[in-house]
Order: structure tokens, then C-alpha cells, then sequence
């Protein structure tokens, strides 16, 4: 049996959580060379028509070049064919680490065996199995894992409880619990049981077990365009055809004027049949979106490869488009925006009781109460009153009375005084009981914690036959650091955030008031979520939301996206479009933000591409046309070399700015949250006034290196 | 009053009056595409056509109501000057040639008004005004009808429809253009121009020789000539004519009437999407292009840098001297600006930069104001482009007050878009590589290319001036710039019809603080600059070896 352990992938999240980039390495691009060699297969390269017309032209000026050789026209072949090359190979590199990543998955699928169970049943006290391969395994199979085993695939635990190791999908080595019912029930074929024997139900299919879709997604083996992909897709075609037809139609206009002008020599870039082929194609490149065109698909791919950076597998590049577009984030309190539990903040004594004494006594009835909320009365008490912590057996003859959800107190008898501590309602009912009247004072103190949003706990004495209420303990949700400035990131990005939240409505308002959330949902069930969700939907907004138990799943799928945690359970796992596999549900944000980035970087580059081409012109028209009409040489303003100089070098840079914008694809653009207005002014100087300018810099920058080629004048 | 005061005051002056005319104008005509009641009349018209008024149309009905009906029109226009002999009113003129009758049709049903005739002496009085009057009218309401059911398809939500053509059309005629006509046709009669039904009339000319004036129903056909921005004139000097534009104020009335419902429609379209800030927003970005280049042709024809004006002061040649340089400068502006195409001066004998200006105004696909109604749409299909490209860069699915502009949404956008350019530029290549197309011109150099190239830009989109130069009425041109101007009228209609239909089907998206904001300054000038920098990008080889070699030599 396998039981190799695996290495886990390398992922380092950026600091700060902000949406960082990944780096991009020359060994990266050498190795992705032969694979961008590939793609120059017509068959597969037709799929991008912009990358495909240049491929078209560059083949085409070879067979000019051929005919009618010349130093220039060979400079043009070579480059134009460098600029499909260059398209290919920033595909190539994205895909490149989505590759490195499938390999150590595919480390994780190699031969497993499982015990088949025969006929399980809950409870059955013998077993029987054998031994079968994992391929073998069908749904509803049932097979038992026990310590040092790998689970053969994936599934629910229905009986047990085991420490698994999962660092083969979530590259964390720390290992988690998996344990029948409940929202842990979850086991990914792959991992390896470290302790302890667990049952599981096997619930995929043959083929699709997680890692296989895993692999699947992070190769990129089966990626549809998005919806946004296809429509700029559309836009590039368009804007090919206009450029097309421009460039074409301006034979019969060039023959006309070189007819006009009989007396001007013949060039390499005009003569009697007009503009030369290889010149024309040079245009037609130069002018079509080729920045955007070659870029594109690496930008949707490093876009998932960014998300598995984080520990997210995207169901569908779908998704990821969506999460940029959510208007409203359903987060839950709990563990996203609370700390994991209530913790004592306070304690208020009653008049004519010192608060080391409620202190004292608060601790007292702790002590057996192993709850979080009971171990937070012991630190707080440490911490405030210096009261040291005692262990429960250094009380000689002390009754310990434990927490149970019927009485709601726990509490000790010691030397014949009895402490309780819990709800206040069973406190001051158990303090009547004992013949006590508690104040109206107390009745006060309680009502002021719980319109806070604190959870007040009541503590109670019955010493020498008198019966009192000692005070009242203050539990409060801590609101994990830094919430409340994400949330006002989130409302300049436009999106609304909603906690929900099993609190009563006045507990929610409080916390929600305090992390700064727009708004709350209280006492939510699954129902309140789902339609919660679809309301929001029907007012034509996205909306996302994290979940990890089974009646989380019809939300989950409902939602426009849907992360699951990777604790969850398989109904969860199945019903989302993400899942992130860290199970930390403060990701959402993070996964907000991708889509955005992945968005901004589209529109960035194909500003920047468009924007290039005024440039181009400025180098490309006086070069074909200032020997017949001189006039027109006062559009080189770049005061380029020579015609051949000026048309190699717009093709040069042309080509150049996909390789330098390589990087940028592949991190994505920066992205900080901040109104539309804002984030457009700014990607507007950058990409669209910068798309401008830097082409005239690098052409003339090219010029003044290649002008001293042979041929160049 | 020097040239320079004169030409400010005039163009100052126009701008204070459309800009208090705006809202009146703006908000009649979001009453008219609103209202449910119809006026008798309008009763009378549904049931002698056999339509229900109340029915409203999906985007294919629509645009095949409105196909059926432009067919029928161009039919009907082409038997009226093929048989005008055997009609009444004729003035004994003898039946328009096919080809000519042909693009004449054409022409005039697609709000053209490109004119392969003189006027007076090709068409009598019945076809002036019952076949091409009544297109002046129906043709600008069928624009008007496009503009309104593309704005239904931004205010809809969920909706199949997107309103009833016919009732548009009947309406956009009847409540519109009819009353502003009337009243502007008496204005003009008062300003002297001429509305008889005179036979010619005979005088001796101070050479000794003799001229035949044609009198006609002149100021009825000139305002609505200019209100829906047709420009097909009575007489072939159009409005340069004494008797189509005698004074320097009925000049200043008919820039005025031109430039009217094109800026007032993005009124109605502010009110009816209910947010009149977006309607200001696109009148923002076209009377930023129509005073780029309204200053810029000014300048050009002012500074006159070609060689005969710089002989004698000013580049008047081809110029009313009861215009002045100035006036006649802002009347080329407007009517390139707009899809109308009257002229009072002769955009051949600019300089070779103001009249490039003149055609590039026209490349900008007539969308500052642009013609009745196509104006808007046009300018709206930009904004979408626009939004498409900026809405990307704020990290969100591009949208549109409220409507994602999806794939399908950019494919009729970019349809749209492609359309004119192409048809211009393998129009003037046709022409520029063809025996038939290079015989027709009477200039030679960069000069005798532009006249081509103008025609063709004229043409594809539905403006109707021309620079002189070329014999255009010959079969083949005839036959090929008629093919420009239907499909560079239909097309597009179709793509927006079309985009109106997808529009109006989705439900808002509401708008929250990373939504692009569509109303500010920032979004006027990118759809601007994105206006500008595509048409230049398209045009600016053909520029190059036109007015700009020209120009720059």
C-alpha cells in the first residue's frame, strides 16, 4: 500500500492577506519555451484570431521574404514570427505552474487499495472486507481506514473519529479531525488516516474523486471561456476586422498616389503595385490588439492559478468572473467576523458585594464548567483580579457541578456554600429555590448586557440557608482585529456585507454595529439564508457567501458564488463553486478581489493595446508615404532613422511589450479596494494616457539601437 | 465687428438658444414616446394602415415593421420620379433616370438627402413634395423611432417588447416634426425665402444672356430639411441658395433647427431611463465633440493656409460673402456634426484641414448631435463600447445604467460600430481601383482622393454633402453609393433594434459605489477620447493620403 508522504505544494500567501502576485521566474520562461513552439500549430491557434492573423501574416511575409530577399524583410519575418512565439509562451508559462501543481496531485492518485466492507450497517459489531482497488470502489461503498492508511476516495465518515493528514491537497501538515455526523464528516480520497479507525461512505464516482477535478482545474486541461472572456473576445475580433479592412483598403488608395507621383523611386515600402506586402503586414500587425490578443488567455489562467495560490479551487473560471462582480457578501459571525466564542469582559456585582468577591466566586463556579465561555470567566478573573487558577481536585469534599445544557449552570458545593454560575434565568429561578430574592438591581444589570449584545451569566451563592444573587458576568463576542477597516474597504468597492448570525436580534445588532457589517441576519436558519440570498438575487445583485455544513448546501449552490469549506461536508463540498481548502471563511474577501483583479487586468491591457497603436502610426505612415507626399513627414515626430528603420522598430516593440507584459498578466494589476471612479483614474493615467506615451519612447528607443543594422537606410 | 467677434457671437449665440430650447424640446418629446393616449388623428392613421395601436412589438417586429415600411417608401419615392411626366405639377420635366431615380430613392428614405441631381431641374414640384417632403418627415421619425425604442431598452425591465413602431412613427411625425415645421416654415417665409408654386421665370442675366429662376414650395421643404437633419435642398446650390437661406439670421434659424431634436432627444432619453443626469452626461460628450470641432474648422478656415486665401485674406472661395467665412465655417461644422448635409458654402473649397475636419466629423459616425434620432443611438452604442473597455478596468462585468453588456450585447455594439467604416473604406477602394470610379473625377492628386473619399464617408453615413469634383451621377456611382447609404442606414438600425431587445429583456443590476459612475466628467471624457482615438485609428490612412498630404505640403 502507498503511504508515501507528499510534498506539499508551495504556496506563500502575500502579507497582509492583499491580493500579491506570483513571481515569475527565467527558468520559468525557458522551460515554457518548447510548449510555446507547439502552439504554433494552426489547428490549436486558430482559437485566438488575433494571435491566428498575425501567424497568417508572418507565414505569408516569409514566402515574400523568400522571393525577394532583403535584409529588412527578413528582420520583419523574424520578429513577426517572434511576436506569435512570444503570445504562446505567456500561455504556456500559466499554464506551466498550473501543470507543477497537477504533478504533485497526481503524486497523491497513485495506486491506493481500500477494505471494502461487506453489507455495513450503523452499529454492526463484526465486520467483514475485502480488499479492492480504489478504482474499484462505487458509490454508497462502504470501507474502513484505520491509522496508517490512505483513504481509497472520497466520502463522509459514518463512523469513528480519526486525525487525517490532508497536507497532500491543503498543503498544511497540521493534521485536523474528521468524526461521523456533524459538519467534519468530510474525507478526501488521498489523505491519510494518522489515528484511530474510521468508516467511510464512499460518495463519488469512479474518475471524479476531488483530486481528479483538482487536476483537472489546475492544468487547465478542460477551461471554458468566460462569459467576459468571450464578449472582449468579440470586441479584439471587431476591432481586427476594422483594422483589416483599413490596412486592405489602402492599396488601391496607395497604387493611386504612387501613380500621381511618378517621379519618386520605388522603396521597400512603396512602389507601383502599392504599399509592399511585407510593410502592409507589418502595419496590419502593429495596429491589431496583438498585446491584449496574446495575453488574454494567460491572464484567465493565472487568475485560477492565483486563487489556488490562496488554497481556493474554482469550480469554473465562471465563478471567478462573478466574485469580481458580487454586490453582497453573506459572512457568518462566527469565526469570520467573531472570534471563535464569547469571552468574559466584565463582571458587575450587585450592591453590597465587592467585585474580587463576584470575582471569586465567578471563578469558584467555573472551575468545572469546560465550556469556552466557562474557561474565559477563570482567564478573566486571572487577568483582572489576579485570582490564581485552580484545578477542580484542589478543593477537598467539593461537589462539582458540570455545565449541561438542561440546567444551563454549573457551579461547586464546598464547606457547605454552594456557587452558581449560568443563565440567568435558571440562576435567579435556582436562588429563589434556595428562598433568595434577588434585587430588581439584578434584573437591571442583566437587561443593560443584553441590549449591549452581550450574553449575561448570572452568579449565585446559598451560604448559611440565605440564598443571593453575587453579580453578573459580562460575555461578549470579540470582533477579530481589522474587520471593521475591511468592511469599509468592501462598501467603497460597492459591496454590501451581511452577518449572519444565530444571535437574537438585539446580541446581532450590537456585534454588527461593532464590526461595521451593513446589515444582519438574526436567528438565521438555512432557510433565512436561502432566502435571504434569492431576495438579494431578485434585485438583480450577486451574491456571495461561505458555508460548510450539509444545510448550508442550497444556499450554497443557490449563491452566484459559493466557497465551501474544505471541512465541510461532501453535500457542501458539491453544492458550492469554490472550495478553499484552508476552511477559513475570512477568504471570501480575498476571492472578491481576485475576480476583480483578473477583470481590471483585461480592461488595463486592452486599453494599453489600443492606446499603442497611435504611436505605431506615427512611425508606420510617414515611413510608407513621405517620399510621395513630403508633407507627411511632418507626422514623424519621433524623427525615426529611415522608413525601414521606423516600420522594424513599431514591430520590434510591438512584440517586445508581451514579453515585458508577461508578468503583469500573470500577477494581475494592483488592485486596492477603492470606489470605481477612483480605480478607473487611476488604471486610466497608467494603462491608457502611459499606453500613449511609452510606445513613442520604446520605438524611438528601438530605432536609435537597430538603425545601425545593414538595410536600415 | 471684426471676422473673428462676428463668428463668436454667431456661434455663442446658437448656443444659448438650443441651450434654452433643450428642456422644453427635451421634455415635449419624452411626453410624446410616453404618452398613452393617441390624438384623433393619430386613430384615424392606425386604422386606415390596419395596426393596433395598444400592441406593443418585440425588437425582430419592430425592425421588420420599420424594414417593410422603408421598402415601401423607396418603392413608392422611385415610381413617383419615374412616371413624373404623366403627374401633374411636373413643370414638364421629363422622368428621372433609373439609376438616378434609384440612389434618389434611397438617398431620401434613409435620411441621406444625397442629391446625384440638380434639384430645380430634375424634379418637379409633386415629387419634391409629396415623395421627398414626406421623406424629410417619415425618414428623421423613423430615426427618432430608433433613438426611443433603444432608450426603452435601457429604462425596461424584464420586457419583451420595446414599443410600437408604427405608433412611434406617427407620433415622432405628427407631434414633433409637423408643429416645429409649420411654425419654422413661417419664420423662414418671413426671413424671405420663397413658398409659391411660379412657373420659371425668365430673366436676362447682365452678361446678355438668359436664366430661368424656378420659384416652388421652397421654405416648407427647407425647414423640415434641416429639422430632420435630411439636407437634400430644392435647389442644387442647397442652402447657399438666396431663395433656400436669403439672410445671415434664417443661416443662424436652420443651424438652429438642424441641431434641435438631436441635442433635445438626450433629454428625453435622460427622462425616460429617470435619471436626467445621464441624459446630460451624453449631451456633455456631443457638445464636447461638436465645439472641438466647430473651433477647429473655424480655425482652419480662418488661418486659410492654402495659397489662394492667403492671397486674399480669407479662404472665401466657395464661400456666400453674405455668410462670411466664420458663419459658413459653423454651418459646415453642423452639418457634418449632424446627419443633415445642407451646405451653404462648398466644404470642396476648404482648406484642405477644414474640410478633413468636415469628413472626420462625419467618421465619428454622426453622433455630436448627429442625425434625428441616429444621433443618439450611435452615441449611445459608443458609450456602451465605451463601458464595456472602462467598466473592465473598475473590476466588475461592464454596465450601463443598470444593463450588463455581455457578449451578446458588445457583438451588436461592435456590429454597429464596424459597419460605416468598413462600407467608407471599401467603398473608396472600389471606387480608387475601378475604371468607372477613377473616370468620374475632375481633380487629380491627394485633392481628387478626397473628393472620393468624402463622398463615400457621406454616403455610408447618411449625410448627403458632398465635396464637388466628382460626376457622381453615373450608374456606378449611383449604384454604389446607394448600397452605402441603405446599408449604412439599415445595418445599424438592425444591430440596435437588436441590442434594444436584449437590453429591455434583462432586469437592472443596481448601482452601488463599484459601479462605474456613467454621469461624471470622467466618463464623458473617455467616451470622448474612445470616440475620438477609434476613428482615428480607422480613418487615418485614408486621412493621410487625402487632406492631410495635402494639407501638410
Amino acid at each position: 500500500m502507498s503511504t508515501s508522504v507528499l510534498e506539499a505544494p508551495d504556496r506563500s500567501p502575500a502579507p497582509g492577506g492583499r491580493v500579491g502576485g506570483g513571481l515569475l521566474d527565467p527558468k520559468q520562461l525557458m522551460a515554457s519555451l518548447p510548449g510555446a513552439f507547439a502552439k504554433l500549430n494552426p489547428a490549436t491557434l486558430w482559437r485566438n484570431p488575433v494571435m491566428f492573423i498575425v501567424e497568417i501574416g508572418a507565414a505569408s511575409t516569409t514566402v515574400l521574404a523568400i522571393l525577394d530577399p532583403s535584409v529588412f524583410a527578413w528582420a520583419i519575418v523574424v520578429w513577426l514570427w517572434l511576436t506569435v512565439v512570444f503570445a504562446n509562451l505567456a500561455e504556456a508559462v500559466a499554464e506551466g505552474r498550473g501543470k507543477a501543481q497537477a504533478a504533485t496531485l497526481r503524486a497523491a492518485k497513485r495506486d491506493t487499495t481500500g477494505r471494502r466492507l461487506k453489507s455495513w450497517t450503523a452499529g454492526a459489531r463484526t465486520l467483514e472486507w475485502d480488499v479492492v482497488g480504489a478504482p474499484e470502489l462505487r458509490q454508497g461503498d462502504h470501507v474502513i481506514v484505520e491509522a496508517g492508511e490512505v483513504i481509497p476516495g472520497d466520502g463522509d465518515v459514518v463512523e469513528g473519529i480519526a486525525s487525517v493528514d490532508e497536507s497532500a491537497i491543503t498543503g498544511e501538515s497540521a493534521p485536523v479531525i474528521r468524526e461521523s455526523g456533524g459538519d467534519r464528516s468530510a474525507v478526501t480520497g488521498g489523505t491519510k488516516v494518522l489515528s484511530d479507525r474510521v468508516i467511510v461512505r464512499i460518495t463519488q464516482k469512479p474518475g471524479e474523486s476531488f483530486i481528479d477535478r483538482m487536476i483537472a482545474l489546475v492544468e487547465g486541461a478542460n477551461r471554458q471561456k468566460t462569459p467576459n472572456e468571450i464578449a472582449l473576445n468579440i470586441l479584439l475580433a471587431a476591432l481586427t476586422i476594422i483594422f483589416l479592412v483599413a490596412t486592405v483598403t489602402m492599396q488601391p488608395l496607395a497604387i493611386y498616389s504612387k501613380g500621381q507621383n511618378p517621379g519618386v523611386p520605388d522603396s521597400l515600402a512603396l512602389d507601383a503595385n502599392g504599399v509592399t506586402g511585407v510593410v502592409l503586414v507589418s502595419l496590419l500587425v502593429c495596429l491589431i490588439p496583438t498585446t491584449i490578443g496574446a495575453l488574454l488567455s494567460a491572464i484567465g489562467i493565472a487568475g485560477m492559478d492565483r486563487l489556488v495560490q490562496r488554497n481556493v479551487l474554482a469550480m469554473s473560471g465562471r465563478a471567478v468572473e462573478a466574485a469580481g462582480d458580487v454586490n453582497t457578501l453573506l459572512l457568518d459571525k462566527t469565526g469570520t467576523i467573531t472570534l471563535g466564542n464569547r469571552q468574559a469582559s466584565e463582571f458587575v456585582p450587585v450592591e453590597g458585594v465587592t467585585g474580587a468577591e463576584l470575582a471569586r466566586a465567578a471563578q469558584l463556579a467555573s472551575l468545572a464548567d469546560e465550556t469556552p465561555e466557562g474557561r474565559s470567566v477563570v482567564v478573566y478573573a486571572k487577568q483582572e483580579y489576579g485570582l490564581r487558577e485552580r484545578e477542580p481536585g484542589e478543593l477537598a469534599h467539593a461537589e462539582w457541578i458540570a455545565f449541561t445544557a438542561q440546567t444551563r449552570m454549573s457551579g461547586v458545593d464546598v464547606d457547605g456554600r454552594q456557587v452558581r454560575k449560568g443563565a440567568a434565568t435558571s440562576v435567579m429561578k435556582w436562588v429563589r429555590d434556595n428562598g433568595g430574592h434577588p434585587t430588581g438591581d439584578v434584573g437591571h444589570l442583566v437587561d443593560g448586557i443584553s441590549a449591549s449584545g452581550g450574553t449575561p451569566l448570572v452568579v449565585g451563592e446559598v451560604t448559611g440557608g440565605t440564598a443571593r444573587v453575587l453579580g453578573v458576568i459580562h460575555l461578549k463576542d470579540v470582533v477579530k482585529e481589522g474587520m471593521r477597516e475591511r468592511f469599509d474597504e468592501m462598501r467603497r468597492m460597492g459591496i454590501r456585507t451581511v452577518m449572519i448570525t444565530g444571535d437574537n436580534p438585539l446580541t446581532a445588532k450590537a456585534i454588527a454595529d461593532e464590526a461595521g457589517v451593513d446589515d444582519f441576519l438574526a436567528e438565521a436558519t438555512p432557510e433565512d439564508k436561502l432566502a435571504l440570498i434569492k431576495k438579494e438575487q431578485e434585485g438583480g445583485r450577486l451574491v456571495a457567501m461561505t458555508g460548510d455544513g450539509t444545510n448550508d448546501a442550497p444556499a450554497l449552490a443557490q449563491a452566484d458564488v459559493g466557497v465551501a469549506m474544505n471541512t465541510g461536508t461532501s453535500a457542501a463540498k458539491e453544492a458550492g463553486n469554490m472550495v478553499d481548502l484552508d476552511s477559513n471563511p475570512t477568504k471570501l474577501i480575498e476571492i472578491v478581489e481576485i475576480g476583480k483583479q483578473l477583470l481590471i487586468t483585461r480592461g488595463a491591457l486592452t486599453t494599453f493595446s489600443i492606446a499603442n497603436d497611435i504611436a505605431k502610426y506615427f512611425a508606420i505612415i510617414p515611413a510608407m508615404f513621405a517620399a510621395v507626399y513630403p508633407g507627411l513627414d511632418t507626422l514623424n515626430v519621433m524623427r525615426l532613422h529611415s522608413p525601414q528603420s521606423a516600420i522594424l522598430s513599431a514591430v520590434v516593440f510591438n512584440a517586445l511589450v508581451i514579453v515585458v507584459l508577461i508578468p503583469l498578466a500573470l500577477r494581475g494589476v494592483r488592485y486596492r479596494p477603492s470606489s470605481a471612479s477612483k480605480l478607473l483614474s487611476r488604471n486610466l493615467y497608467l494603462y491608457g494616457l502611459g499606453g500613449i506615451i511609452a510606445p513613442f519612447a520604446g520605438i524611438k528607443l528601438i530605432d536609435l539601437l537597430i538603425h545601425f543594422l545593414p538595410g536600415m537606410s | 465687428m471684426t471676422t473673428t467677434t462676428a463668428g463668436i457671437v454667431f456661434i455663442a449665440s446658437l448656443v444659448i438658444a438650443l441651450g434654452l430650447a433643450y428642456r422644453p424640446i427635451g421634455d415635449h418629446m419624452y411626453r410624446v414616446y410616453t404618452s398613452t393616449r393617441h390624438l384623433a388623428v393619430e386613430r384615424g392613421v392606425y386604422r386606415l394602415i390596419g395596426v393596433r395601436p395598444d400592441a406593443e412589438q418585440p425588437w425582430n417586429v419592430y425592425a421588420r415593421a420599420l424594414l417593410a415600411f422603408s421598402a415601401i417608401s423607396i418603392l413608392v419615392v422611385y415610381g413617383m420620379q419615374r412616371l413624373q411626366d404623366r403627374l401633374f405639377l411636373s413643370l414638364g420635366l421629363p422622368p428621372v433616370t433609373d439609376h438616378i431615380a434609384w440612389n434618389t430613392a434611397i438617398s431620401f428614405v434613409t435620411n441621406t438627402n444625397w442629391q446625384a441631381y440638380s434639384g430645380e431641374s430634375t424634379m418637379g414640384h409633386l415629387v419634391q413634395m409629396s415623395a421627398l417632403a414626406v421623406q424629410n418627415f417619415v425618414s428623421a421619425a423613423v430615426g427618432m423611432a430608433v433613438a426611443v425604442a433603444l432608450v426603452r431598452g435601457f429604462a425596461r425591465r424584464r420586457s419583451d417588447t420595446i414599443g410600437n413602431f408604427w405608433v412611434d412613427l406617427v407620433r415622432g411625425t405628427l407631434r414633433v416634426l409637423l408643429p416645429i415645421a409649420v411654425v419654422g416654415a413661417l419664420v423662414l417665409v418671413a426671413g424671405g425665402v420663397i413658398q409659391n408654386f411660379a412657373s420659371p421665370h425668365v430673366v436676362n442675366t447682365l452678361t446678355g444672356g438668359t436664366q430661368a429662376i424656378t420659384g416652388g414650395p421652397v421654405a416648407s421643404q427647407e425647414v423640415i430639411k434641416e429639422l430632420g437633419t435630411n439636407g437634400g435642398g430644392f435647389y442644387n446650390a442647397n442652402s447657399a441658395h438666396p431663395f433656400e437661406n436669403p439672410t445671415t439670421w434664417t443661416n443662424w434659424l436652420e443651424i438652429f433647427l438642424l441641431l434641435l431634436i438631436p441635442f433635445g432627444l438626450t433629454r428625453t432619453f435622460g427622462r425616460m431611463v429617470g435619471q436626467v443626469r445621464q441624459g446630460y452626461a451624453i449631451l456633455a460628450v456631443m457638445v464636447t465633440l461638436a465645439l472641438l470641432s466647430v473651433v477647429l474648422i473655424n480655425v482652419f478656415e480662418l488661418s486659410g493656409h492654402a495659397t489662394v486665401p492667403q492671397a486674399v485674406g480669407a479662404a472665401m472661395e466657395g464661400k456666400e460673402v453674405r455668410f462670411g467665412v466664420a458663419d459658413s465655417a459653423t454651418f459646415a461644422a453642423a452639418t457634418t456634426l449632424t446627419s443633415t448635409g445642407a451646405v451653404d458654402s462648398f466644404h470642396d473649397s476648404f482648406t484642405p484641414l477644414g474640410g478633413m475636419m468636415t469628413m472626420f466629423t462625419m467618421m465619428l459616425g454622426e453622433v455630436a448631435p448627429g442625425g434625428t434620432g441616429s444621433g443618439l443611438y450611435g452615441m449611445l452604442v459608443l458609450a456602451v463600447i465605451t463601458v464595456f473597455v472602462a467598466g473592465l478596468m473598475v473590476g466588475r462585468t461592464p454596465e450601463y445604467l443598470g444593463k450588463k453588456i455581455g457578449s451578446r450585447e458588445i457583438k451588436l455594439a461592435s456590429l454597429y460600430f464596424l459597419v460605416t467604416p468598413v462600407l467608407v473604406l471599401v467603398g473608396t477602394a472600389a471606387a480608387m481601383g475601378n475604371a468607372s470610379g477613377l473616370a468620374a473625377m475632375l481633380n487629380r492628386g491627394p485633392h481628387g482622393f478626397s473628393e472620393i473619399l468624402y463622398a463615400f464617408t457621406s454616403a455610408a453615413n447618411n449625410n448627403g454633402s458632398a465635396f464637388a469634383g466628382v460626376t457622381v451621377n453615373t450608374p456606378w456611382y449611383d449604384v454604389a453609393l446607394g448600397l452605402c447609404m441603405a446599408f449604412g442606414r439599415f445595418l445599424p438600425i438592425v444591430f440596435v433594434l437588436a441590442l434594444a431587445g436584449s437590453l429591455a429583456r434583462q432586469a437592472p443590476v443596481p448601482q452601488s459605489a463599484g459601479t462605474l459612475p456613467t454621469h461624471r466628467p470622467q466618463f464623458v471624457g473617455m467616451v470622448v477620447g474612445v470616440t475620438v482615438v477609434l476613428v482615428a485609428l480607422t480613418f487615418l490612412p485614408a486621412l493621410a493620403l487625402g487632406p492631410l498630404a495635402e494639407g501638410l505640403s
